[in-house]
């Protein structure tokens, strides 16, 4: 950890605040791909076996 | 078009609704800020203009849902859309009597509320000036947004979250005017930029406008 | 005129499924190479301190918030002029990650500030056109998220968009002009108009190079994930009528 000094506060919390937001945004995104992915997956072969 | 404003006005003092209703609210707002304010007239005169523009810009607000929604109800605008007249040019028609109904009267009303503020001498002329100039275009601007959104049941909060941010130049350079007057300083460019943000969105807008209403009415 | 008709859409899922992999590991390279290095190999600024380490950050986010905007209005153009519907789910599937650059900017803009000015926030020009963008994301978002019909909420949403950057553009000088003569306040420097030295500048474009993959790996995630739910709400259209 390199000395910060008296803004030691300020940057580890704006790199904190930053990287959190960015890895749950990463996070749900994916999720939400996935999740619809598997939807479609499921509709497409309901609507392949009726034909 | 003349009678298709005269029309629109006419339901307008009919219902009574949009004149009252925007400078009551206007009153209202005006009202209201000592309260939470104080009363001591130097910070009063201070933000007398900000407060006169914000409220101006709200009550605006109260009364665009209308512009489109009665005529989209009954169909009136599908005709409006197919008439030998260009829907921009009706867009533009339903921005001049909004204007009329609440830029107006606001117009009028703003020196009693200016005197109530403590609005400092000098100020009364550019105030009245700066709206002059502005509120036609938070008509057209909101206009646009009305047209946006006019096919939603209850758009009212989305046309308020669209609307205002575009509102925001308007403001700045409305305020400005009267703001610089009272500091000595020249108007000459808060005025020239506001005339031109005014003159902008009368040109350019009712496109827009028609190309919603024109969206919404597929 | 369904989606499914045309090949654009299956043209993009298979190029950008075939991108994805690299790009996203790409991005996680420079993203932490550039902040690493940033973070931990850089010397402190002489006025600064060591709060100039947030530039690896703010200045970043702050790019691609307004690129993020940019690439909107080019899908909305796209879309309004070709009518190619992927290009509309671009423009659909970009605003949330520029939302989150924008806030990520704001947020470290003001944090930055602190020190300097002494509170959380002050009315800076930047941080100031920022959260005027902000709202624009919030409303264009809305303005989705509100439209049942997909093309009326294509057509709609693109016409903001244009009207919009119009503003967003006027605000920008409107602001500038607003705080020019009333608050005379420190504004965030040290971005790229000043003369930085190579020992930030470097990993500085590192960042940048980072946070831009990583815009577009999610945007490539997010407009695959549209494809896709368009995908679904036709079959579920399919099913009822059969």
């Amino acid at each position: 950890m390199p000395d910060l000094g008296k803004y030691t506060e300020t940057v580890l919390g704006a790199y904190g605040i930053s990287i959190s937001i960015i890895v749950l945004f990463v996070l749900w995104t994916a999720r939400r791909a996935r999740i619809v992915k598997q939807e479609l997956k499921k509709l497409e072969a309901r609507s392949q076996n009726k034909n | 078009m003349i009678s298709l404003l005269k029309r629109d006005l006419l339901v307008a003092s009919r219902s009574g609704g949009a004149l009252t209703l925007s400078i009551s609210f206007f009153l209202i707002m005006i009202v209201l800020v000592p309260f939470g304010v104080g009363e001591d007239p130097l910070i009063l005169g201070a933000i007398a203009t900000g407060i006169i523009w914000v409220a101006a810009l709200l009550s605006c607000l109260l009364t665009l849902d209308r512009i489109f929604q009665l005529d989209f109800e009954d169909g009136t605008l599908e005709l409006l859309a197919t008439a030998p007249v260009p829907i921009e040019a009706a867009a533009l028609v339903k921005a001049l009597s909004h204007w009329l109904t609440t830029g107006l009267p606001i117009i009028i009303v703003s020196p009693v509320l200016g005197l109530l503020l403590n609005l400092p001498e000098g100020g009364m002329r550019w105030l009245i000036i700066s709206l002059t100039i502005g509120t036609p275009s938070l008509s057209i601007i909101g206009s646009f947004g009305a047209a946006l959104t006019v096919g939603l049941k209850r758009g009212g909060l989305l046309l308020s979250l669209l609307v205002l941010p575009l509102y925001i130049p308007t403001l700045i350079f409305g305020a400005a005017v009267v703001n610089r007057e009272l500091l000595g300083l020249s108007v000459a460019t808060p005025l020239i930029f506001l005339t031109a943000v005014s003159a902008l969105s009368v040109a350019l807008l009712p496109l827009a406008t028609g190309y919603a209403l024109k969206i919404n009415l597929k | 005129m369904s989606l499914w008709e045309h090949a654009n859409p299956k043209k993009f899922m298979s190029l950008s499924g075939f991108i994805l992999p690299y790009i996203s590991t790409l991005s996680m390279i420079l993203l932490s190479w550039g902040l690493l290095w940033g973070f931990f190999f850089t010397p402190d600024e002489v006025r600064q301190g060591s709060t100039v380490k947030i530039i690896y950050l703010h200045v970043p986010t702050g790019l691609l918030a307004i690129n993020g905007w940019f690439v909107m209005l080019v899908g909305s153009l796209i879309w309004l002029i070709r009518r190619h519907h992927v290009s509309a789910l671009i423009a659909k599937a970009t605003a949330p990650v520029g939302l989150i650059m924008t806030i990520i900017a704001i947020l470290t803009g003001a944090i930055w500030g602190q020190p300097m000015w002494g509170t959380f926030w002050a009315w800076d020009p930047r941080l100031t056109s920022f959260l005027i963008l902000f709202l624009f994301y919030l409303g264009y978002i809305s303005l989705w998220k509100t439209i049942q019909n997909p093309e009326k909420a294509a057509d709609l949403t693109s016409l903001l968009c244009i009207v919009g950057t119009v503003f967003a553009i006027l605000s920008r000088y409107a602001v500038n002009f607003w705080n020019q003569g009333l608050h005379q306040g420190a504004s965030l420097s040290l971005d790229k108009t000043e003369n930085i030295s190579n020992t930030f500048y470097i990993p500085l474009l590192i960042s940048i190079a980072g946070f831009l993959t990583l815009f577009l790996t999610l945007v490539l995630i997010k407009t695959r994930t549209e494809i896709r739910l368009r995908r679904l709400s036709n079959l579920h259209l399919i099913e009822s009528r059969s």
